[in-house]
């Protein structure tokens, strides 16, 4: 559906302010974010997770509300779901004891549309969508891509004027899902679709690249629209087109790009939330620190392109962001506009047998990870050399919160277990110094 | 159908233990206190009514086993009823659940016969010189012994709704009324029935030992397979008793395939996970019903018709969907509420300390928490010998999946089998050769409540992983060593459960099983279960109060300090992922 010139406002996001935790105190989520969607585009929002962009599309949808800040629908406030959006989940979201048709209706019964117009428009749906025969089965007797069919008819039937999509297609294997992005552009493109405007939150750079007109990309903690990027190449768009690329490299570097000031701070993670043993940390393997580093050592200058690197190992943003981010905190590496650069200390980390690696990866550990250090610190200086989790835990959820809290102290412990730092005993939940 | 054993995971074991539980103890045995009063006062003129006497032909047995069966099942719906309402309630409003689930958690620790003791007369004053009455308190006896578990079951499941279902729902603009009927009752429905089909073995039990009984100057005879086991145990009729199993044995079938296999299996298309099972329950009742053209045109307006009630855009009552208010409005209404909750439970809490300080004495509550400790020796005992027998034959049976099949519907069909069915040959047996009831009793105990360890452990070893079970095979891990870290820890979360199904079971069934009839011989064990039957008898409130609130006590000290704890254990370390 090309954009007619006298587009409508169909929403609008106005300083939209998110935190989590008792009465709106813990941690940002979403901070000053504005967004406006026009008639008759498709507009992504790109981020990693802890962005934010999940909880801004609920938001949008009437399903959260934010801590202030509004949503205004065709000139109204939001304040709950709405029938003018309908929404796509990325786990799909099938009520498992309805069948295809009783899922689609679903949205349609809850409005009391009449037995007889919600049948055909649900069969409607469902040929367009590439569902016909399936009407009788069951969402357990469907493979993942005919399942998410059914979300798209789900939400579809009920004609809503903006379709939001939470990661549609990242449940879905790479053919599938490169199917059903093709598939509903077609649709979209024919103005066969229902609807006049498309919102779909995403990590992924590419898929943002292929199916926007606009693609609003959020920083992580707290989530803030950092850029916006109009594409404007024709349908079908073709990823190994030069222009494609040059797209997709740009958005990389914003990614990447670090506010200054960030470099200053030794205390501070940099893209990591919090500062010191506040940093929130990424459950991120050695395995995963060590083979990035080892491949980055193989080139000649211990540099790589980050969405090549992505490309080489198969890895998505959120699968490679948090490395690339471990490695940097460590000081093994430097990330900066879409490349990884190897440090020193991370050429000597590669190139060592595996006892340096860990006398050398202890070292970093207590230099540069505040929280490592700090447990070294109080195990040291207890008689019995024992402090229990939950002593670290609770001074963490002072900064954020519970899961967050969890994910940290969980990567803490497998970085220093590598490292021999101390040891964790799971059953009692405690740390010890390892017998010398 | 060996899985949900285990998914299911006994109430007991998740409730948070807090102040809650005291208050929520103190409100309960009030209004027993509160009860009793008032049947005391009205008790007197409800001699035995005139009822016709139990025949011992066994012709008659069919029509008992109709009347049984009915209460049976008026008692699974009004079950049913109070399960769906409490666990909404304790799920959407923060208010109740805060009360409401503590309650539910000492509830299910009050002994079942209890309940009877307190409530038959108070039934009857609602009815007064009608049958109707003594017909309300057996129900209400089987009702309880399902009705807490099931709530139990689907307040878990409330609070265990997919985030994803629970927003798709929402986003489409479903009412809470359509709500419930689209996701809620359909998510909750597996765990709710298997929970309705455990819970019916002890309603069978106490169905029977509710047809027959007396308080006071009270005597009940309810028509009914109980009363015609009761009065074959006082004529010593053998041939009543055998006739009686029978038709126990009988009834308990027709129900397990005619209700609750079909029930299961259908329930089957509820289940959330969105691969298909690969060995689904079965009945062959549910195929017949599916396939008949009768039942497909009386289904069909059914079905039209629950969809159009299940579509109503109904709004939730104020309850379910408070008004919008500030923070200031909310907190006040904490305040008042939290007020409101206190100030009871300090009235239930003075209640019963003007009643205990006028009717009983301190040595009556070291009287009875003795007792109770007797019972606990037994209850630890019998638990102990019934896991060294049933676990390694549980693991046997359950390596072997063709025995596993089989087994599991005998071990179901006697948890479910009446005690008192078995006083004649057990008396016998004491009587003839002089031996002593406190010990020779005991056994009667866990008669029944063994059972849920041989189909937790058959149900575990059924689900044990292969692979692991092939590794342990091929580095030749045998004897001791297999048992302690091949076996043992992988059926251990389903142990606990077993064991704590079957420890609950026999703190209830003391009540019936530490006194027993046989014709002229009355034989007593020493314990709590058989000073609460003797006070029951007497009619004598104070003491069944003091004894049912010691033994609610006592279980739900043991859930405390020995099952939550292993079960934790269990959980945390012994669970594939």
């Amino acid at each position: 559906m090309p954009k007619p010139p006298d587009a409508q406002r169909l929403l609008e996001v106005q300083d939209a302010r998110m935190a989590y935790g008792a009465e709106g105190k813990g941690p940002l989520v979403l901070d000053g974010v504005n967004v406006a969607i026009e008639e008759g585009e498709i507009v992504s929002l790109l981020g990693r997770s802890g962005s934010g962009k999940s909880s801004l599309l609920r938001i949008i949808a009437g399903l959260l509300k934010p801590t202030s800040g509004r949503a205004i629908w065709q000139g109204q406030p939001v304040t709950g779901p709405y029938p003018g959006v309908a929404m796509v989940f990325q786990s799909f979201a099938l009520f498992p004891w309805l069948t295809v048709e009783e899922n689609v209706e679903l949205g349609l019964e809850a409005q009391r549309v009449p037995a007889a117009e919600r049948e055909r428009r649900a069969s409607e749906a469902i040929e367009l969508i590439g569902l016909g025969g399936f009407e009788r089965a069951y969402p357990k007797e469907l493979s993942g891509g005919m399942r998410q069919r059914v979300g798209f008819a789900r939400a579809l039937v009920v004609h809503p004027e903006l379709l939001l999509m939470d990661e549609p297609f990242s449940a879905l294997d790479v053919l599938t899902a490169e199917t059903m992005r093709t598939d509903l552009i077609d649709l979209w493109i024919e103005g066969k679709l229902p609807i006049r405007s498309v919102l779909m939150v995403t990590h992924n750079i590419e898929e943002a690249v292929l199916m926007s007109d606009r693609i609003l990309i959020l920083s992580s903690n707290p989530g803030r629209i950092i850029a916006e990027i109009k594409i404007a190449l024709p349908h079908p768009r073709n990823r190994d087109d030069p222009r494609f690329r040059q797209q997709v490299d740009e958005i990389y570097g914003r990614m990447t790009a670090r506010s200054p000031g960030d470099r200053a701070d030794s205390r501070t993670g940099g893209s990591f939330p919090g500062v010191g043993v506040g940093m929130a940390l990424p459950p991120v393997s050695t395995n995963e620190l060590a083979g990035l580093m080892e491949t980055l050592s193989a080139s000649s200058d211990g540099k790589a392109d980050l969405p090549a690197l992505a490309e080489e190992l198969n890895f998505e943003v959120d699968d490679l962001f948090p490395i690339a981010e471990t490695l940097q905190l460590l000081r093994f590496a430097e990330v900066a506009q879409g490349d990884i650069q190897l440090t020193a200390a991370g050429r000597r980390f590669a190139e060592s047998d595996l006892e340096d690696r860990k006398r050398l990866f202890a070292e970093h550990l207590v230099a540069y990870v505040p929280l490592a250090a700090l447990i070294k610190r109080v195990l040291d200086e207890r008689p019995n050399h024992r402090a229990r989790a939950a002593r670290f835990s609770e001074e963490l959820e002072d900064f954020m919160s519970e899961d967050y809290a969890e994910d940290t102290l969980k990567a803490v412990i497998a970085w220093c277990r590598f490292a021999e730092l101390f040891d964790y005993d799971e059953a009692e939940q405690t740390f010890s110094l390892e017998p010398a | 159908m060996s899985e949900p054993v285990l998914r299911r995971a006994h109430p007991a074991l998740r409730a948070p233990f807090n102040i809650w539980d005291l208050v929520a103890l103190a409100l309960i045995v009030g209004v027993f206190i509160v009860i009793s009063h008032g049947a005391r006062e009205t008790v007197a003129p409800l001699k035995s009514l005139g009822l016709t006497p139990i025949s011992l032909d066994p012709w008659r047995l069919p029509e008992y086993a109709l009347r049984t069966s009915m209460r049976m099942i008026a008692a699974m719906a009004a079950s049913l009823a109070f399960a769906l309402g409490y666990a909404t309630l304790a799920a959407k409003s923060r208010h109740a659940e805060l009360v409401l689930v503590p309650l539910l958690d000492i509830l299910q620790s009050v002994p079942v016969l209890g309940f009877l003791s307190f409530t038959v007369t108070g039934f009857m004053a609602l009815a007064p010189g009608n049958v109707l009455g003594v017909e309300f308190a057996s129900i209400f006896a089987v009702f309880t012994a399902q009705a807490w578990n099931m709530a139990f079951s689907f307040y878990q499941s409330l609070k265990t709704l997919p985030a994803d279902l629970d927003e798709a729902a929402r986003a489409f603009g479903l009412t809470p009324w359509q709500k419930f009927w689209r996701l809620e009752a359909p998510y909750g429905a597996p765990a709710l029935i298997w929970n309705m089909m455990m819970s019916m073995a002890g309603g069978w039990f106490f169905v029977t030992a509710s047809e027959a009984l007396t308080v006071g100057n009270t005597s009940v005879t309810l028509p009914g397979v109980g009363a015609y086991i009761a009065a074959a145990n006082e004529k010593q009729d053998f041939a009543g008793v055998a006739w009686a199993i029978l038709a126990m044995a009988v009834t308990i079938v027709i129900f397990d395939q005619l209700v609750f296999r079909p029930l299961v299996a259908w329930a089957e298309k509820f289940h959330m996970e969105l691969t298909a099972s690969s060995d689904p329950p079965q009945s062959w009742m549910l195929d017949m019903l599916r396939r008949t053209r009768l039942m497909a045109r009386v289904g069909r307006p059914l079905g039209t018709a629950a969809r159009w009630v299940a579509s109503l855009r109904l709004a939730g009552g104020p309850l379910l969907r408070p008004p919008a208010l500030s923070r200031r409005g909310e907190r006040t209404i904490d305040i008042v509420w939290l007020a409101a909750v206190i100030g009871l439970a300090a009235l239930a809490g003075e209640q019963i300390f003007g009643f205990v300080s006028k009717e009983l004495s301190w040595a009556d509550l070291v009287h009875a928490v003795a007792l109770a400790c007797l019972t606990l020796i037994r209850v630890v005992v019998l638990i102990g010998l019934a896991a060294l027998v049933w676990t390694p034959v549980g693991v046997w049976i359950g390596l072997r999946p063709k025995w596993a099949e089989r087994v599991q519907p005998v071990a179901q069909f006697l948890a479910a089998f009446p005690v008192n069915l078995l006083y004649g040959a057990v008396v016998s047996v004491i009587v003839a050769f002089h031996l002593s009831p406190d010990v020779f009793l005991s056994p009667l105990m866990v008669l029944g409540t063994q059972w849920y360890i041989l189909f937790n452990v058959v149900a575990g070893a059924s689900a044990y992983p292969t692979d692991l079970k092939q590794a342990a095979a091929s580095f030749g891990v045998k004897g001791w060593l297999w048992w302690r870290h091949v076996m043992g820890p992988g059926i251990l979360p389903y142990f606990v459960t077993g064991a704590l199904t079957a420890s609950g079971g026999a703190w209830n069934a003391a009540i019936v099983s530490e006194v027993a009839s046989w014709g002229a011989h009355h034989l007593r064990a020493a314990g709590l279960g058989a000073y609460i039957a003797d006070a029951t008898a007497a009619g004598d409130y104070p003491r069944i109060v003091l004894g049912v609130a010691v033994m609610s006590m006592f279980v739900v000290a043991l859930n405390r300090t020995v099952w939550r704890p292993l079960y934790r254990l269990a959980e945390r370390r012994y669970r594939f992922a």
